[in-house]
């Protein structure tokens, strides 16, 4: 991608700039399965550059020390016993499905292997 | 590759050495999923044993499973392993219809447990060979697609698929072992050692099925070469789809049979995942990826640390059973088998077997012998484990005991054997279907000697002048017309004291 | 109709309801059909509704008079009064969208907690809210369905992504609403149609059933019209919830009581730190002034007014502009045509991949697909540590300021919304600026303290309603409500009656 590391010293103005190409936005539309018009492309990825200029100032006061956080009440340990609950009933579970067959919700062919 | 321009397995040796990875997914036994209170159990119709979590309907949130963590932290200590102070779950995303939330929510750079090792007994090697685990993390599993239409298994050409998550969501935990170097021709052997000894420890901590044709253990092998002696890493292939112990050598030693003539005909090895085909004892290319995976890890942010207890922690140690190999010793001395017994039937992987035949009641020699020699050849004849083989060790303890009381014959006995395998029920059952029960009502066996006497009459003279070998040929007459199901020192007590000669 | 009338009855506060329908003096059912008659009658113009569940609300209500006849207690002091439930909670069998056309004619099959729980209460839910979609906005009009409009003036936005509930509350569709707020859903729209509306502590309410945006930021919380109903709700859905893992193991604070004392003493004792970094430019003038008024109210109930330096907020907006899309990007990932919802360009040919593709690139708005985006790139190989993982150092930052800033001060406040609200279209091709609407709500939702928006009065610039934010150390909850409580009984006693009362009446508007 056409991106310096945000974490890269900045350029003479004081911001470091991120670029993003038309094929950088493809790819990761692809990557998030999006399927986007040739225009929407052109618009993100004006907007997209924009917003990340903006908001690649955050590597600027993350230091190495701090640590991150990421709740604002820090739990740990929070389990649940092994017991079994009911769950929803076989109809239930497909009563929303675009399609079914065989008591499974059938699908367009999946191309690919498993993971 | 055609078959026909493989190398053969010595000589890829002899021009290269073997690195060998293993990665072991364990589906655990727990009561429910890992993150909801769903039932894991195997089979049930298709998408009953499921709930908003793990058909990762909107709104839906994870909670886990304290007795998987449990679980984990088992192995990792069984493993040897560090158990880490405090570690996250992680989101691995990318999309895949038999993934409903599509991102796996799996453990990323804090795994439960790390830094590991398991000794294990290859045959060939006079001391254990150290496999060092890198880490042991926990996961969840996928749901289960079935491809329609097409050619009929594979997945190009289905029309569609259909979903089952009756398994998306069980609880698994993978074992990734460090990068196994120096094995050389025996790598095929340690891989298959490993797993197995891998097995037998998870089946004796209790926290798995551990049935790897059912799937709850799934090997994934990775391989590499470099020139012999050269030292260093080649490009490796990861192999899935390894399900049985015997895949697990099968594939690697196609590997290594593959790679060796790739490099020998100046190719590079391309690093893909591979498949093996369990017909052929090969591997294929799994569809190659347009652009390398990206899975965009971060820390779940709908779950909390995992910061088990020191207290906890010891409190699984001191309560680990007995692992399998120092068990192992301990049966050898009460069983009375030699070194070299004890390691065919390591090998043959049939100790499980044994112990839990001798538990129905057969004795050790007994139990050995039927598992190691007879049904050994079954199995590998019908090319399956002797785990699968459609006998448990109870019925191979009755028969024994059939024999033992005189009810059956060695040769009968092999024949309920063969009943049980041919689905005709239990033991009894066979032989009194088949009919094979030892003949020792002495009058039907009194007719059968008359006859063969009178149709013999000069082998019956030389008896009578004291030849007794020529009884065989009339006890052989006897067993022929009762089609074996003769007791066949009976038939010789009969003939003697019907002639009047003492035996 | 006993000696109400439904022009009462909607203007009437949940509190007044609950203890009429208590005593017998009107039923639920009246209740209830006076604002069904309400919705009817002015919806069409605002469209704060996407759902309206006259047959289960009415259901309810009976459920509700039926108890009280046989002279049971009633279930929670808000049983049988009616609730504006926004579009991103779930409820079983009644059409949840939030906002998308992915989701559109979805019927989850399951209550999320925050549901169970009102529906426990006797709270009678009467349909579900609009939003902009997975409340991913600041105006509403982000909804796949159209827009919400502000009742104050029907050409503007009634701020978002909550506009719906928030215009529910100040069109007196409902006298309850539930919020939802990562960033501001929940304090900027109340701000901006002259509600209340509170964001609790991170892990306060429970977020099961809550269709995600972004889960460490995503909290449920209550709205209403005054401070007094906020409270009653709240201690309604509020408290531990095993089913989620970020629940705080504690019981619900007691909010209703810090009310009733905030209404009855001044606020003496009190420190109220103004956060200096919450103030200056890009704040409307209108805006400052309504702010400035309001502190100087509070120095005259007695508070200790003092100022507090928060530096690290400055970096909030960019911060939450990198978690926020980075979760979004993971979160949104199970829409992908197979078990539920929308399902496009399957002809039997298309692969499971190509359907997912097209239905994800056809079925998700603008905005959606750019924050989908932005969060796959912040999280890519390379980047993530940069991005996302500086980011949660901000948050570090952040709460670092806050701890400073409570050692000097009890509460906090800023104002809710840097402006008043604004036409519709005036932002949409821009999302900077409309980004920029959540600068003072952000640096709360990253610290996951406490916050509400309480309305400080209307702007002199513009007539329209301003908001004044309450923040609190984490679990604060009580303090919080008890300043807003203060706050709004002077307002109250100054103006003759809360700010809501003065939005025009909306009649004929349709």
């Amino acid at each position: 991608m056409n991106t310096p590391d945000p974490s890269d010293p900045v350029t003479p103005d004081g911001v470091s700039h991120v670029f993003l190409t038309p094929a950088d936005v493809a790819h990761l539309a692809h990557l998030s399965r999006l399927e986007l018009t040739a225009a929407e492309v052109e618009v993100y990825v004006g907007q997209l550059s924009g917003i990340l200029d903006s908001v690649a100032e955050v590597s600027r006061v993350a230091t190495g020390d701090i640590v991150p956080t990421t709740h604002a009440v820090p739990l740990s340990n929070v389990y649940r016993d092994d017991v079994i609950r009911p769950g929803l009933t076989h109809a239930e579970a497909l009563d929303q499905a675009p399609a079914q067959s065989e008591g499974r919700f059938r699908v367009p062919q999946i191309l690919g292997e498993e993971q | 590759m055609k078959l026909a321009d493989l190398m053969d397995y010595d000589e890829a040796i002899g021009k290269f050495d073997p690195a060998l990875g293993l990665e072991v997914h364990v589906e655990l036994s727990t009561q429910t999923k890992m993150f909801c209170p769903c039932p894991t159990e195997f089979g049930g119709e298709p998408n009953t044993h499921v709930c908003p979590v793990c058909l990762a309907l909107p709104g839906a949130l994870p909670v886990v499973n304290r007795t998987a963590v449990e679980s984990a932290i088992k192995i990792g200590l069984a493993l040897n392993c560090e158990i880490a102070q405090w570690c996250r779950f992680a989101r691995k995303n990318y999309f895949y219809p038999d993934m409903p939330k599509n991102f796996q929510t799996s453990q990323y750079d804090e795994p439960i447990a790390f830094d590991g090792w398991l000794d294990v007994e290859v045959e060939g090697y006079d001391e254990p060979v150290r496999i060092e685990i890198e880490r042991a993390h926990m996961e969840e599993d996928t749901g289960k697609s079935l491809h329609v239409g097409g050619s009929a298994g594979r997945i190009h050409g289905a029309e569609y698929s259909l979903l089952d998550y009756n398994r998306a969501g069980v609880p698994l935990v993978e074992i990734v072992t460090r990068p196994i170097m120096g094995t050389r021709e025996n790598a095929p052997a340690v891989a298959r050692a490993y797993v197995a000894a891998l097995r037998d420890l998870l089946r004796a901590l209790d926290v798995s099925d551990v049935r790897m044709d059912q799937g709850s253990l799934r090997c994934d092998v990775n391989l590499s070469l470099a020139p012999a002696g050269a030292g260093g890493l080649g490009t490796r292939t990861e192999t899935k789809n390894v399900n049985s112990l015997r895949s697990v050598d099968r594939a690697v030693r196609h590997e290594i049979s593959r790679q060796a003539s790739i490099l020998v005909g100046g190719g590079r090895i391309k690093q893909e995942t591979r498949h093996f085909e369990e017909a052929s004892g090969t591997t294929r290319p799994g569809r190659s990826k347009e652009t390398a995976e990206d899975y965009r890890y971060f820390p779940e942010p709908d779950l909390v640390p995992i910061a088990p207890a020191r207290e906890w922690v010891e409190q699984l140690r001191v309560g680990l059973p007995e692992m399998p190999w120092l068990r192992r010793a301990t049966q050898q001395k009460a069983w009375g088998f030699t070194d070299l017994e004890m390691r065919d039937l390591v090998a043959a992987d049939a100790v499980e077997l044994v112990e839990q035949t001798v538990a129905a009641g057969a004795t050790p020699s007994e139990a050995k012998s039927w598992w190691s020699a007879y049904l050994g050849a079954k199995a590998n004849e019908a090319g399956v484990a002797l785990t699968e083989l459609s006998i448990t060790p109870k019925q191979v303890a009755a028969i024994c005991a059939m024999v033992t009381g005189g009810q059956l014959n060695a040769k009968l006995a092999r024949q309920v054997v063969d009943g049980v395998l041919a689905g005709e029920g239990e033991p009894d059952q066979v032989v009194a279907a088949r009919g094979l029960a030892v003949v020792s009502d002495d009058s039907a066996l009194q007719a059968a000697v008359d006859a063969a006497l009178a149709a013999q009459p000069a082998v019956a003279d030389r008896i009578r002048g004291g030849n007794l070998q020529a009884v065989g040929a009339i006890i052989g007459a006897v067993m022929k017309a009762t089609r074996g199901s003769a007791d066949a020192a009976r038939v010789r007590e009969l003939v003697l004291a019907t002639l009047g000669v003492q035996g | 109709m006993s000696e109400h009338r439904v022009g009462d009855l909607i203007r009437m506060t949940a509190a007044d309801l609950a203890s009429a329908i208590h005593g017998g003096q009107v039923s639920a059912v009246e209740v209830t059909q006076a604002h069904l008659d309400r919705i009817a009658d002015v919806d069409p113009a605002i469209h704060a509704f996407l759902h309206i569940s006259v047959d289960g609300a009415l259901a309810a209500a009976r459920a509700v008079d039926e108890s009280l006849a046989a002279g049971e207690r009633p279930a929670s002091p808000l049983a049988g009064v009616p609730l504006a439930l926004k579009d991103i909670v779930v409820q079983k069998g009644v059409p949840t969208t939030a906002g998308s056309k992915i989701l559109e004619g979805w019927r989850p099959p399951y209550d999320a907690t925050v549901t169970t729980r009102l529906l426990d209460a006797g709270v009678v839910i009467l349909g579900k809210t609009n939003l902009d979609e997975f409340a991913m906005g600041s105006s509403t009009e982000n909804s796949a369905y159209g827009p919400t409009r502000n009742p104050w003036d029907l050409d503007r936005i009634p701020g978002g992504s909550g506009g719906g509930s928030a215009a529910a509350l100040a069109a007196f569709e409902a006298p309850l609403a539930i919020g939802t707020d990562t960033g501001g859903s929940i304090r900027q729209p109340a701000a901006l149609t002259g509600t209340v509306g509170a964001k609790p502590t991170y892990g306060g309410v429970s977020r099961f059933g809550v269709i995600a945006m972004a889960s460490s930021l995503d909290q449920v919380g209550p709205c209403a019209r005054t401070v007094l109903d906020t409270a009653l709700l709240h201690e309604v859905i509020a408290g531990h919830d095993p089913r989620d893992s970020t629940s705080i193991p504690q019981p619900a604070p007691q909010v209703v009581d810090a009310v009733r004392r905030g209404q009855a003493e001044d606020l003496s004792g009190l420190r109220v730190g103004v956060v200096k970094q919450l103030r200056g430019s890009g704040y409307q003038p209108g805006v400052v002034a309504s702010f400035d008024a309001a502190v100087a109210a509070m120095t005259r109930l007695g508070a200790e007014v003092v100022e507090v330096d928060c530096p690290h907020f400055a970096y909030g907006l960019a911060a939450y502009y990198l978690i926020m899309p980075s979760e979004v990007s993971s979160n949104l990932a199970r829409f992908d045509a197979m078990r539920y919802g929308l399902r496009l360009g399957d002809d039997g040919e298309a692969s499971a991949e190509a359907v997912m593709t097209a239905t994800r690139g056809r079925g998700f708005g603008a905005e959606v697909k750019r924050r989908i985006i932005l969060g796959t790139y912040a999280l890519s190989a390379g980047y993530y540590d940069a991005y996302y993982g500086s980011a949660q150092k901000v948050r570090t930052l952040i709460s670092r300021d806050f701890a400073s800033a409570f050692a000097s001060a009890d509460v906090l406040v800023s104002p809710s919304s840097p402006v008043t609200a604004f036409g519709l279209g005036e932002k949409v091709d821009d999302p900077m600026a409309m980004y920029l609407n959540d600068l003072a709500t952000i640096p709360g939702s990253l610290a996951g303290i406490p916050a509400m928006s309480v309305p400080s009065g209307l702007a002199g610039d513009t007539g329209l309603p301003v908001g004044l934010q309450v923040m609190a150390p984490a679990l604060g909850e009580a303090v919080m409500y008890r300043v807003a409580a203060t706050f709004e009984a002077d307002y109250i006693a100054r103006n003759g009656g809360i700010v809501a009362r003065s939005a025009p009446e909306l009649d004929g508007v349709r």
